[in-house]
Parts: structure tokens; sequence; C-alpha cells
């Protein structure tokens, strides 16, 4: 074997050991890299009880209810499957509103209901003009529910 | 094929090249950039969701592409640096490195910017997030590691290994946010469907991303001439150039 045969021999070797244990890796540490649970992952009980965890969802239509007095607000939390209610105080991101993906950090309590400390909006991958997305949602309100 | 990668690689054949590259390049450039920008802030309509705010897709997408394709760039010319011993290959993964990291540090600022008025904070610990900082550390570690040996040979080949080993993070950033629920949202375009973005704001988008990428080439093109003239001082080509 020539030396840079060799050379090329080596590095494929080494590479293809890195990938191996990189993905062996990150398939231990699958849950840790998740960065939030699905509303059916917290019914199931998978999510943690002690600690405070990130629930991810659509918000569920007609679920919001704003405080009058304060900023205190609750809203529920939905995967089309199952169904959480989040309880907040704050200041929510402007992109929050019925039908859009948001992310909620907090702590689950006994009564099934999410304390959250911190709400952040989730955009999609959709980009367009609001005409269109008018447009679109007339034709088929269907199509929009899918992709909010 | 190996004749042809010596011929490329002598340094005085790839000086003249690149100098009748570069000018076209430049053009190209500057055209798409221009054209792109006008596209984007001006004539492309607001989006449905995010209004003006999504603008900054100009900028952070094209400059995420980059931070991938630049790294992979980096990871094949240290391949030729380690098994050809080739110096242009050197060179570019050099070259490539503060380029690419400019690049990534852009991606990563310009998301933390849009980050606060979209998501509603800078910065989180996502998959997304996490590996394209780990890009950046492992552009920053090539600089440093290359640049700490007294002998550039032993640099070269000692940064080409880690550039070797840091490209199994380039299918993990692309994939993440696929693999994993993260908060960035997942590909709007590089998926195999129809790009979900509007035409109307994928023109520009597209023009952005060929002027990132011709503006790599030139300042690449540029260094790589700079690092011959340094390393080919004593060569007559380069003393008849400069006109003694």
């Amino acid at each position: 074997m020539s030396p840079r045969k060799k050379r090329i021999f080596v590095i494929c070797i080494v590479l293809s050991g890195i990938t191996i244990s990189v993905a062996l890796i990150l398939t231990a540490f699958e849950k840790n890299l998740m960065y939030f649970y699905s509303p059916t992952e917290v019914a199931n009980g998978s999510a943690p009880e002690v600690r405070d965890f990130r629930i991810g969802g659509i918000v569920l239509k007609d679920s919001v209810k704003r405080n009058v007095d304060n900023l205190k607000v609750s809203f529920v939390l939905t995967d089309t499957v199952s169904e959480i209610e989040v309880q907040y105080e704050g200041i929510l991101p402007d992109l929050f509103r019925e039908g859009q993906g948001i992310v909620a950090n907090g702590k689950l309590q006994s009564n099934n209901i999410f304390i959250a400390k911190q709400v952040l909006a989730k955009h999609d991958e959709n980009y367009m003009p609001p005409e269109v997305a008018e447009a679109l949602e007339k034709a088929n309100s269907h199509f929009m529910e899918q992709y909010k | 094929m190996y004749r042809w990668i010596q011929q490329f690689g002598s340094p005085k054949y790839f000086y003249d090249i690149s100098l009748v590259v570069s000018k076209w390049i430049g053009v190209i450039c500057l055209i798409c950039f221009i054209a792109g920008l006008y596209g984007g802030l001006v004539i492309a309509p607001p989006d449905y969701q995010q209004g003006d705010s999504y603008r900054i897709i100009y900028i952070h997408v094209p400059a995420s592409w980059m931070s991938l394709f630049v790294y992979m760039i980096l990871a094949i010319s240290g391949a030729i640096t380690l098994i050809w011993r080739i110096k242009i290959a050197d060179f570019v993964a050099r070259s490539s490195a503060i380029i690419g990291a400019s690049f990534t540090f852009l991606a990563l600022a310009t998301g933390a910017i849009w980050g606060k008025p979209m998501w509603g904070t800078y910065w989180v610990w996502d998959a997304r997030l996490t590996s394209e900082l780990i890009l950046l550390f492992l552009y920053l570690g090539y600089i440093a590691l290359q640049s700490s040996f007294e002998d550039r040979r032993v640099g070269a080949r000692a940064g080409a290994i880690l550039a070797l080993i840091g490209v199994i993070n380039i299918p993990i950033i692309h994939y993440s946010v696929e693999w994993w629920s993260t908060l960035h949202q997942g590909p709007t375009i590089s998926k195999l469907d129809a790009p979900s973005i509007h035409y109307s704001m994928l023109i520009p988008l597209l023009l952005m991303a060929i002027a990132y990428k011709t503006f790599y080439i030139y300042t690449l093109l540029i260094n790589i001439r700079s690092e011959i003239i340094e390393s080919e001082y004593n060569a007559t080509w380069v003393k008849k150039m400069i006109g003694d």
C-alpha cells in the first residue's frame, strides 16, 4: 500500500469511527436534545415532574383568557391529540396569538396546570405576503390549520 | 485527474487564473448583492406572520448556508492537505477558516437580533442554535490550532485533522430541526418539496445567496494570492511580477 493510499485509508477509518461514536452519543442523549415536550408526552407522564421543563404546542382557538387587572393570562396548549392548560404572568411575544405555535418554560403542578415562567413564540417555515395568506385561508381554511 | 490537480496546485498557474476569475466574480457579486438587497428590502412584500421583521432572512439565511458550505471546503482542503500535501489546499483552508468564522458569527448575530422580536428571546439552547455555536468554535479552534505551530506544515496538518473531525457537526446542524424539537423553525428551501416561501420573496433570497457565494470566492482568491506571494517570494516569477 502506497503512503498516499494508507493516509486515505486512515482518514476514512477515523472519520467513520467518529461518525459512529457521535451517532451513539446523540441517540443516548436524545431526550436531553429535545428542546420541548409535546402535550401528549406530558399527558403520558414522560415529562419530568419535579424540575422545570419546556412544553411546545399550538395555542387552542378561543382558549386565551386575559386578566383585566394584571398581566396574568391562561391558555390551552394542544398538539391536536392532548391538551394542557398553561398559566403565565408577564409580557407575551408579539407573535403570540390563538393558533400560533409557542414554547413555554415552567413547571407542571399536581392539578395538571402548567405554570410558565417564560413564553416564546415559534414561527413557522412559511413565508408569504399577507394577501396570499388571506387567499389561502379563504380557499381552504384547513390548509392554514395544518401549517399553523 | 492527479496531473490536473498537480497543475492546478502550481502556485504560478493558480495565481494567473485567479486574477482573471476574480474580476468576473467581483462583478457578479456586486450585481447580485445590490439586486438582492433592493429586491428583499424594497420590492418583496411583508410576511403574513412576521411583517417586515422577516426581511432579516436576506442577511441571515445566506450567511448560515455559507457557514456550512465554507466548512465543507475547509474540511475537503484539509483532506487534500493530509493526503496529497498540496500547498494550495492549505492556503484555501487557512483563508476559508477566517471567512467561514465571519459568516457563522453573522448568522448567529442576525439570528439573535431576529429572535428577540419574533421568539421573545435572543438566545435559546436548542439543537440548531447550539450546533451552530459549536461550528463557530470549530472555526476559531482551527484558526488557533494551525497558527500555533512554528512549522507551517505541521500546523496545516494539525488543523486539517481538526477540520475533518468537525465535519460531523455539519449534518447535525442541517438536520437538527428535523431530528429534534427545536425553537428554530424547519427548513424552508432545502427540503424534498416545493419551497414554502412565496416566489416574490424567494428570488431576492437566491440573489443574495449568489452574492454571498461569489463574495466568498472573491475574498478567498485575494487571500490565496497574498499567501502565494508570501510563500513564493523567492521564486523568479514573483520577482519578475513585482518588477525589481
